[in-house]
C-alpha cells in the first residue's frame, strides 16, 4: 500500500514535470527584476520601460535564432526577503537571463538563487561592490561600482568644497551604506575632516531631528548615501527649518521623481552618476521611440535597455541559451549597445567610464559646471 | 538650549500628529474592546484625499491659501468619515456579538484591502505636492544657531490642541459624549436604558476617521509626500501611543503620541538617529512592566 502510494506520486510528478517543461518551443523568456510598487517605483519604471522597449525592438527585428524574446516583469519592491522570493518564481518560469535587479539590497540575495539555478544576470543599476565580489560566474553588471562612485565623490567635495564642513548621512541599506562608507573612505585619504555622521530609517516622512543636528553643527555639504525619496525629503526639510546645505548624492537620484518632490528647493542638488547614455548619437533613435510612447530614458532605462542587448548579442554569438558558454563569452569579447561599446572583467564589472558629477537645475539634471 | 527647543518644537509636531492618529484607536477600544487596524488605512485616505482637492482645486484656479485650505479640511473630514463609518457598517458591525477575535482579523483584512485599493486606483508610485505655506517665526538666535518655528509646526500643534479641547468637551459635556461612556460601560444597560448603542459605535467611528483626516491633511500640507503605505507604518506608532497612554483613555492617547514624538526627536538629537525606534519601544516595554494599562489608564476591574 504504502509503495503503490509512493509509486503514484512519483507518476503524478513525473507528469507534472512533463508538462512544465513542455514550453520555450519559439520563446526565450527573460524578466527583469525592480521595484515596480513602492517607495523607489520610478526605478522600477526605468527599468521595466527599457526592458520593454528592447523586446519589442530585437523581436521586431526578427528575434533571436528564430525565437522570439518573452518578458517577465517581477517586483522585488526593492525588499531582499521579496528579491529571494520572486527570483524563485522567475526560475520556475524557465527564465534564462535577468536584467536585474535595481537594488543592491535586493540584487546581492537574489543573485545567489540565479547562479545557482543557472541563469545568468546582468544588472543594470546595482552599484554594491559585493554584487560581484563574491567569485559568482554568471553575474554581471553594466553600472559602475560604488567603490569608484565614492572615490569622485569624496574628490569632489575635496576639490570643490575646501575648507567646507561635511556631513555623511546614510539609510542603511545595503546600496547606501556601501556609497557612503566609499566616500567616507576617499575623504578621509584626502585629508577632508567629517564633522558629522549619522544614519537615518528609509520610508519615514519625518527628519527634522536629523535637520536640527546638521543645522546645530553648520553644515555646509551633506553626502547623503540613499535613494530620492528620503533624500527629497531632507531637502525640503532642511530648506523648511532655513538651512542653505548643499546634499550631494548617488546615482539613485537620477529620477524626475526627485524634482517632483522638492521643486525650486532641489536646484543645485548635485549627484554623481555614469556619463548619459541618452547623449550617445547610438541611443538617438531608442530615446526617441521611447518619448513617442510618452515614456522617458532617463536614469537607467537605457542601462536595462542595453543589459538586454547585450543578452541578445552573446546569445546570437554563441549559437544557443547556454548559459555556461554565454558568461564565459561576456568575460572575453565587446558588445555593440546603447550605452556604446561593453566590455566586462574577471568579476563581471563592466569596463565603463566611471563617473561623473550631475546637477538637478530647473527640474532638469545634467553635467554639472562646477 | 537653542538647539534643545529646536528638537522640542520638531518632537511636539511629530507627537502631535500621532495623538491625532491615536485618538481614533483608542476611543474605538474604549467604546467595543477592539483595535481598529484600518485606522492607519484611513489617515492614509485622509492624506490622499487632501492632495486631490488641492489638486482640483489649484485646476479651478483657487488662489487664496486659507479659503483652498479650509476647503480641503473639510472635505478631507468629509470624505473620511464617510470611509471610517462604511469601513464600521460592512466590516465590524455584522460581526458584533461573535468572538473576540473576529473583528480583529476582519480589520487586518479591512487594511490590507484599503492599502490596495488606493494603490489601484492612485497608483504605487510617490505622490508629492509642492509647499502650500512656508515659512515661519525665528524664535531665538544663539550663534549662528536659529530656533525656527514654522507656521505648519504652529499650525499642527495648535489645530491639535483645539481638537483635543473640543473632544474632551464632547466626552464629558454632551448627550453623544453620555451615551458614549455608557456604551464603554455596559452596552446591554445601555441600550435598555435607550441608547442606540449602533449609532453611538458609528459615530465614534465617524469622529475617529475625522480627526484621522485632520491628520493626515496636516501632514501631507508639513511633508509633501504621500504614497499608499503611509498608513501603516504611522498606524504603529499610533497605536504604540494609545497603548503607551493607556488605551481607551483620551488624554492617555495625546500624551502617548507626544512622547513618542518626543523619545523619537530627542533620541535621533543626541545619540544615533537609527535607534530611536528602538528607544521609543523600549519605554512602551518599560512603562508597560510597571503600569500594565499604561500611563493614564484604569485597570479593568472585573466585574462579579
Amino acid at each position: 500500500m504504502k509503495f503503490s502510494r509512493l509509486a503514484l506520486a512519483s507518476v503524478l510528478s513525473a507528469v507534472l514535470l512533463a508538462a512544465c517543461g513542455k514550453d520555450d518551443g519559439d520563446t526565450i523568456i527573460i524578466a527583469t527584476g525592480a521595484p515596480i510598487t513602492g517607495e523607489y517605483a520610478a526605478f522600477g519604471e526605468q527599468m521595466k520601460s527599457g526592458a520593454e522597449q528592447a523586446v519589442k525592438d530585437i523581436n521586431a527585428a526578427g528575434g533571436v535564432l528564430g525565437k522570439k524574446l518573452k518578458l517577465e516583469i517581477a517586483d522585488d519592491q526593492c525588499d531582499p526577503k521579496q528579491a529571494v522570493a520572486v527570483a524563485n518564481q522567475l526560475v520556475n518560469k524557465k527564465v534564462k537571463f535577468v536584467a536585474g535587479h535595481f537594488c543592491s539590497g535586493s540584487s546581492i540575495p537574489a543573485s545567489d538563487v540565479y547562479n545557482a539555478e543557472n541563469i545568468l544576470m546582468i544588472s543594470p543599476a546595482s552599484t554594491n561592490p559585493k554584487f560581484t565580489e563574491r567569485g559568482l560566474a554568471g553575474v554581471f553588471r553594466v553600472c559602475g561600482r560604488d567603490d569608484q562612485q565614492g572615490e569622485v565623490a569624496g574628490n569632489f567635495i575635496a576639490d570643490k568644497f575646501k575648507g567646507a564642513r561635511v556631513a555623511v548621512v546614510h539609510d542603511k541599506q545595503a546600496y547606501s551604506k556601501g556609497l557612503a562608507d566609499e566616500t567616507l573612505k576617499q575623504l578621509g585619504k584626502r585629508g577632508v575632516a567629517v564633522a558629522l555622521t549619522d544614519t537615518v530609517t528609509p520610508k519615514e516622512k519625518d527628519y527634522s531631528a536629523l535637520v536640527t543636528k546638521l543645522k546645530a553643527a553648520n553644515i555646509d555639504i551633506l553626502f547623503y548615501g540613499g535613494y530620492h525619496s528620503e533624500a527629497g525629503l531632507i531637502i525640503r526639510q532642511m530648506r523648511e527649518q532655513g538651512l542653505k546645505t548643499r546634499l550631494i548624492g548617488g546615482d539613485a537620484l537620477v529620477t524626475q521623481e526627485f524634482w517632483t518632490i522638492t521643486g525650486p528647493l532641489g536646484e543645485g542638488t548635485l549627484m554623481t552618476f555614469s556619463p548619459d547614455p541618452r547623449k550617445n548619437p547610438i541611443a538617438a533613435p531608442v530615446v526617441q521611440k521611447l518619448q513617442a510612447a510618452g515614456k522617458s530614458a532617463e536614469g537607467y532605462t537605457l542601462y536595462t535597455y542595453g543589459a538586454v542587448q547585450v543578452f541578445v548579442e552573446a546569445v546570437k554569438r554563441v549559437g544557443a541559451v547556454d548559459v555556461a558558454k554565454l558568461r564565459d563569452l561576456l568575460k572575453k569579447e565587446k558588445f555593440q549597445t546603447v550605452l556604446g561599446e561593453v566590455s566586462f572583467d574577471s568579476k563581471g564589472d563592466v569596463k565603463a567610464p566611471g563617473y561623473v558629477f550631475y546637477e538637478w537645475k530647473n527640474g532638469k539634471y545634467d553635467y554639472t559646471a562646477m | 538650549m537653542a538647539y534643545f527647543l529646536q528638537q522640542l518644537i520638531n518632537g511636539l509636531t511629530l507627537g502631535a500628529v500621532y495623538g491625532l492618529i491615536a485618538i481614533g484607536y483608542t476611543m474605538v477600544y474604549g467604546i467595543i474592546g477592539m483595535i481598529n487596524f484600518a485606522h492607519g488605512e484611513i489617515y492614509m485616505i485622509g492624506a490622499f484625499i487632501c492632495m486631490i482637492a488641492f489638486a482640483v482645486l489649484g485646476f479651478m484656479g483657487i488662489a487664496s491659501v486659507p479659503m483652498a485650505l479650509l476647503v480641503v479640511l473639510l472635505l478631507a473630514i468629509i470624505l473620511t468619515a464617510a470611509y471610517g463609518w462604511t469601513v464600521e457598517r460592512i466590516a465590524y458591525r455584522p460581526l458584533r456579538g461573535s468572538f473576540r477575535l473576529a473583528p480583529l482579523i476582519s480589520a487586518i483584512g479591512m487594511s490590507i484591502f484599503l492599502q490596495n485599493y488606493v494603490q489601484l486606483l492612485q497608483g504605487a508610485r510617490v505622490k508629492a505636492m509642492e509647499p502650500v505655506i512656508s515659512g515661519g517665526f525665528v524664535l531665538m538666535r544663539d550663534g549662528s544657531f536659529q530656533v525656527t518655528l514654522s507656521y505648519l509646526q504652529l499650525m499642527i500643534m495648535s489645530v491639535t490642541v483645539v481638537l483635543m479641547a473640543g473632544f474632551t468637551t464632547v466626552i464629558h459635556r454632551t448627550p453623544l459624549g453620555r451615551a458614549q461612556r455608557a456604551c464603554e460601560q455596559d452596552q446591554k444597560m445601555a441600550a435598555l436604558s435607550g441608547i442606540d448603542v449602533d449609532r453611538t459605535i458609528s459615530l465614534t467611528f465617524v469622529l475617529g476617521a475625522g480627526l484621522a483626516a485632520v491628520a493626515g491633511v496636516m501632514n501631507t500640507l508639513y511633508y509633501g509626500v504621500i504614497d499608499f503605505f503611509i498608513g501603516f507604518l504611522v498606524g504603529l506608532k499610533a497605536f504604540t501611543a494609545a497603548v503607551l497612554g493607556g488605551i481607551g483613555s483620551l488624554p492617555g492617547a495625546m500624551l502617548g503620541g507626544l512622547m513618542i514624538g518626543l523619545i523619537e526627536a530627542f533620541w535621533a538629537a543626541y545619540f544615533d538617529a537609527a535607534y530611536k525606534d528602538v528607544a521609543a519601544f523600549s519605554v512602551l516595554v518599560l512603562v508597560l512592566i510597571f503600569r500594565p494599562s499604561g500611563l493614564l489608564g484604569r485597570p479593568k476591574v472585573e466585574k462579579v
